[in-house]
This record gives C-alpha cells, structure tokens and sequence, in this order.
C-alpha cells in the first residue's frame, strides 16, 4: 500500500468517489459550525467593532490561496519527475480554486481595509504580493486553456509553475524591501507573543479546517471531472478511428 | 555558438529584423508619459527612473515573440535542436543576442530619454548602471516565455501575461535602485539584489528554457 497506488486513474476514482460526500459533508458541517459560531457567538472588538467577524472568511481564504500554489507545485513535480497523469490533472484542477480564494481574500480585505484603515486598497506588501499571486494563478490557467495537446500542456504548466514558484517568492520579498505597510504581522502562529484573543481564535481555527476540507473536496471533485473529460475525449478519438 | 550568436545579431540587425523597433517604441512611450502626467519638472523628474524603466521593460517584451518564432518557422529551430551544442546553450546565445540588439541600446538610450523627462543629474549614472545590470536578466526571462509559447499560434498576448508577473522583482529592485541613486540614498543594496537576480536567471533559466522548447518540438 503506497500513495503512488493513486496514480492509477481507476483506483483514484474508485477511491475518492467513496471519500469525496464524507469530505464534502464534513466540509459543510466544519464551515457551518466555524461561520455561525464566529459571527453569532463572539463579542464585537472593542475597537474594531463587528468588522472583526470578516477574519473568519479572509484569514482561511488568504491561508488557501497560498496553499493551493504549494499543492500546485508539489503535483506539478510529481508529474515532471513521475509522469502521473492524476498528479498534473490535480494540479489543473486546483489552479481555478486557489485563484478564487486569493480573489476572496483580496475583496474581503478591501471591505475591511475600507472602515480600518480608510481605504480600499494600499501598495502594502501582503496586499501586493496577493495581487501578484493573483497574476501568477491567471498566467498558468491562460497556459492550460492556450495549447491544444493535453501532454503537451501539462508539461509546459508543470515548468511554468516550477519556474513561477521562484519568481512569486522572489517577488514576495521584493516587495517588503519595496514599501512599509499597513497590514499586520501574523494574526496566528504558534508562538504565543503575537496571536488573536482565543475567543476568536477558537472559531479561526474550526473555519479554517473547514476551508481546507473544502479545497480537498472541490479539488477531488474537479480532478474526477478532469479524468472524465480525458476518458471522454479518448472513446470520441477511438470512434473517429473506426 | 559564436557562430549562431552572429547570425541572431544578423538577422536582428538586418532588414526585416525590427531592431530599430524597441528602441522607437522606448521614445513613444517617453514622450507619451509628459501628455499624460502634465509637463511640471519637478513631478516628472520624480517619477523619471521608474518611468524609465518600466519604459525599457515594456520595449524590451515587444521583440519577445521574434526569439523563436522565425526560426521555429522555416524550420531552423528543429536543426539547433538536433545539433551537436546543447540545447541550453542555444537558448542562452539566443537570449544574450536578444540582450544585443534589445537591452543593451534600450540602456544606452535610456540617459538621452532622461533629458526629455527632467531626470535629475545625478541619477543619470545610477539609471545606466541598473539598466545594464538587469536588463539581461529581462532578455532571458523573456525568452523563457518565448520558449514556453513557441508552439502557439498567436503567443503574442499570452507571452505578456505570462512573462510580466515574472518582470516584477527585477522591475522592483531596478526602478528602487535608480530612485535611490536619483535621491542620492545609499544604492547599493538594490544593485547587488538586482545583479543577484540576472546571475540566478542566466543560471537557472536555460535549462527551463530548453525543457519548454523540447516539449513544444515533441
């Protein structure tokens, strides 16, 4: 029993087609329980007033959006390096989510940006480099949708994501040396000295779980459509064959 | 390679070869900016460096879909690949003509252009330098993307989309260097980065490069 098992695409479907209602299901249930709790159950800041219940749909979607491009790398290895067709196709699959997510966390921000800090957008670092991500998701999904040959496309995102990996890192730090900004530092971290009161941090951290079950199941999901699209596209070659 | 660099540079430079091209473009551009921010000196000669280089930046992605296209055409493309010298190395010969006959004129031009925006004295060295020192690093990111869209129809469009997010570091440390060598800050830092920047790129970039072009010729 190894990971590499799921590179088969039968085993793949056969599998995530059991898992993919129960992740879907905890996903609803995680983000339920994490939103109403978080913007029913928590106190108003005392100076931030309700604004504050914004963190619970920005702070997970900013997290995501990172990690989207992290899973999008890794994928995209894999299928440089191993040649798993599932793998690239996960990767295709999360590119559209992940860019959605840096959009959320972009607009929620500027609607929380507007009453704090009096505007709906400033060149801050974090700010800049989410809109640079941005950039990054819209180039790789042109790449995906400009060339025809599916092997061929996978490949040339794959390289295109490795390389654009480098680039956004280099880019991320370009831009603290480029301009002072407004946004804080790191809201959670394992370190005590900087953190959220637990009475918000408690539904954070529910919230965010349920972000990342939800990219787990659209990502399944989507990779399943993929597949089927790639199977489909196959039995119409054989049929103009015959 | 001494060889396929002086046919780039040939074919570059001759008829046809839209040399002059950029360089017209970096005027327009130049002269466009003072119609649309007002003629105040003061402003001008503040925004004059990043003006400038974004400027270069953009004349520089023009000439871009050339790298290959042509030879990827008449079937030139097909035979480097083949040929004795590695691929990588054709790709970095490739990108150093682009350098040629693109970055290194757009960075001599650039001072003249100065004048046309009130730059100030002092900035006039601190933009050529960091022109010179990051415009090779646009030429091989460049033809990065080049090589990534050779096998599209019309990659024109997309080769922007895809090369520009890859510009903005060396835009960043380009544009602070010459600002601050304008304002007469310490400028070191930005240069070094700057330089760090195109060292990584030449090093790195080739193999990506090379990779994209042996997909795209499968």
């Amino acid at each position: 029993m190894s990971i590499w098992e799921y590179a088969n695409p039968k085993k793949f479907m056969q599998t995530s087609s059991w898992a993919l209602p129960w992740v879907t299901g905890l996903a609803v249930l995680t983000l339920l329980v994490g939103l109403v709790w978080g913007f029913f159950f928590t106190p108003d800041d005392f100076r931030q007033g309700s604004t504050v219940k914004i963190i619970y749909v920005h702070v997970p979607s900013a997290m995501m959006a990172i990690n989207a491009w992290a899973m999008m790398l890794v994928t995209s290895l894999i299928w440089l390096i191993r040649r798993h067709h599932v793998s690239v196709l996960a990767a295709k699959a999360a590119a559209p989510i992940g860019m959605t997510m840096t959009l959320i966390a972009l607009f929620t921000g500027a609607i929380w940006g507007q009453p704090m800090w009096g505007t709906w957008w400033a060149w801050d670092p974090r700010l800049t480099s989410f809109l640079i991500l941005f950039l990054f998701y819209l180039g790789y999904i042109a790449l995906w949708e400009a060339v025809e040959d599916p092997d061929t496309a996978a490949d040339l995102t794959s390289v295109l994501c490795l390389v654009g990996s480098v680039f956004a890192l280099l880019s991320r730090y370009a831009v603290l040396f480029w301009n002072q900004g407004l946004h804080q530092g790191a809201s959670l971290s394992l370190d005590k000295e900087e953190h959220v009161a637990d009475v918000f941090a408690w539904p954070l951290w529910v919230t965010m779980a349920g972000f990342v079950l939800l990219f787990v199941a659209l990502v399944l999901l989507r990779t399943r459509t993929e597949i089927r699209a790639r199977r489909l596209r196959a039995l119409e070659a054989r049929e103009r064959m015959a | 390679m001494p060889a396929l660099l002086l046919r780039d540079l040939r074919l570059a430079t001759r008829a046809g070869g839209g040399f002059g091209l950029s360089l017209a473009f970096f005027l327009i551009v130049t002269v466009l900016v003072p119609f649309g921010v007002g003629p105040e000196g003061g402003t001008l000669g503040r925004i004059a460096p990043g003006i400038l280089w974004v400027g270069a930046l953009l004349s520089c992605l023009l000439s871009l879909d050339r790298i290959f296209a042509l030879d990827r055409e008449d079937g030139s493309l097909d035979l480097l690949a083949t040929a004795p010298i590695p691929l990588e190395g054709v790709v970095a010969v490739k990108a150093a003509a682009h350098w040629l006959t693109t970055g290194l004129p757009l960075t001599l031009a650039a001072p003249v252009l100065g004048v046309l925006l009130n730059l100030p004295e002092a900035a006039f060295g601190w933009l050529a330098l960091s022109l010179m020192l990051g415009t090779p690093a646009l030429s091989m990111i460049g033809t990065f993307g080049a090589a990534l869209t050779v096998g599209l129809k019309r990659g024109g469009l997309l080769l922007s989309l895809l090369v520009l997010p890859l510009y903005i570091p060396t835009l960043i440390f380009g544009a602070e260097a010459a600002k601050r060598g304008a304002e007469g800050l310490a400028a070191g830092t930005p240069h070094l980065m700057l330089a760090g920047i195109t060292a990584g790129s030449v090093a790195i970039l080739p193999f990506a490069a090379a990779a994209a072009i042996r997909v795209n010729l499968r």
